[in-house]
């Protein structure tokens, strides 16, 4: 499996214009911080929803994960604004 | 016990139904969350919304409710708990959250609650958006909120026997 998937949630959803996506990003790709530099050449919408990671949450295998964490193919990774529920 | 659902609750049937027939719990605290008909949001904030709708992530939901959870019954003496957490689309009254502590004395039952409550708010994958006439605006996260869950970083004071 070469592959991510990435979720995206909240207003980082109406941005990318996808809530799911499936990626192969090169080999180069190996930390969350990587792998956001490389999603926002994807769209507009991408570069957007990314901008300001300082409004951004992130999460690895539905762990909560920082932006010098790794990814690797496989993984499961969702991108989403700080939580708001209760 | 942890549910995420779409459907609505009765807190005093939930109540009931989960100490029955436990005659060692002497205190239950039940935390009831709802759908305030006054916007949070910025510009929009004390005008009233039309609804909410509330966007989750299957699977770790779950997964960071029954950790938080879990945290709370290894640090209180607690006989039994339940935390229900709506998602979907909910009008102003509508019922959101319901957290239950139950124990044998009351002050285990009490901070265990608002533990539970202070950080489900902060760690818990939900996000909420208002409809309002002026649009929908996604609910931005609470410096207040991330303050009353850092509280309970420091060891709480041994509950009463």
């Amino acid at each position: 499996m070469s592959e991510m998937k990435l979720l995206y949630f909240a207003w980082l959803r109406n941005k990318t214009g996808t809530g799911q996506e499936t990626i192969s990003p090169p080999a180069e790709v190996r930390t969350l911080g990587g792998l956001v530099e490389w999603l926002k050449t994807r769209s507009p919408g991408h570069a957007e929803a990314l901008a300001d990671l300082s409004m951004v949450s992130f999460a690895v295998n539905q762990e909560y994960a920082e932006v010098g964490d790794p990814v690797k193919p496989g993984d499961e990774i969702a991108l989403f604004p700080p939580v708001t529920g209760g | 016990m942890i549910r995420v659902q779409r459907e609505d609750f009765d807190p005093a049937e939930e109540a009931r139904a989960l100490v029955e027939g436990d005659h060692g719990i002497g205190g239950v605290v039940t935390f009831t969350g709802l759908v305030r008909e006054m916007a949070d949001v910025g510009g929009d904030a004390d005008r009233p919304i039309s609804g909410m709708t509330l966007e989750h992530y299957p699977g770790m939901t779950e997964k960071m409710l029954a950790r938080i959870e879990a945290q709370a019954l290894e640090r209180w003496p607690i006989s039994a708990s339940l935390i229900i957490h709506r998602y979907g689309d909910l009008e102003p009254g509508d019922r959101i959250v319901f957290v239950l502590t139950a124990s044998a004395h009351r002050q285990a039952a009490y901070e265990a609650n608002m533990f539970l409550v202070d950080w489900l708010k902060t760690k818990a994958p939900f996000w909420k958006r208002e409809d309002a006439e002026t649009g929908a605006h996604w609910v931005e996260a609470r410096g207040s909120d991330s303050e009353a869950a850092a509280r309970w970083t420091d060891a709480p004071p041994k509950a009463a026997e």
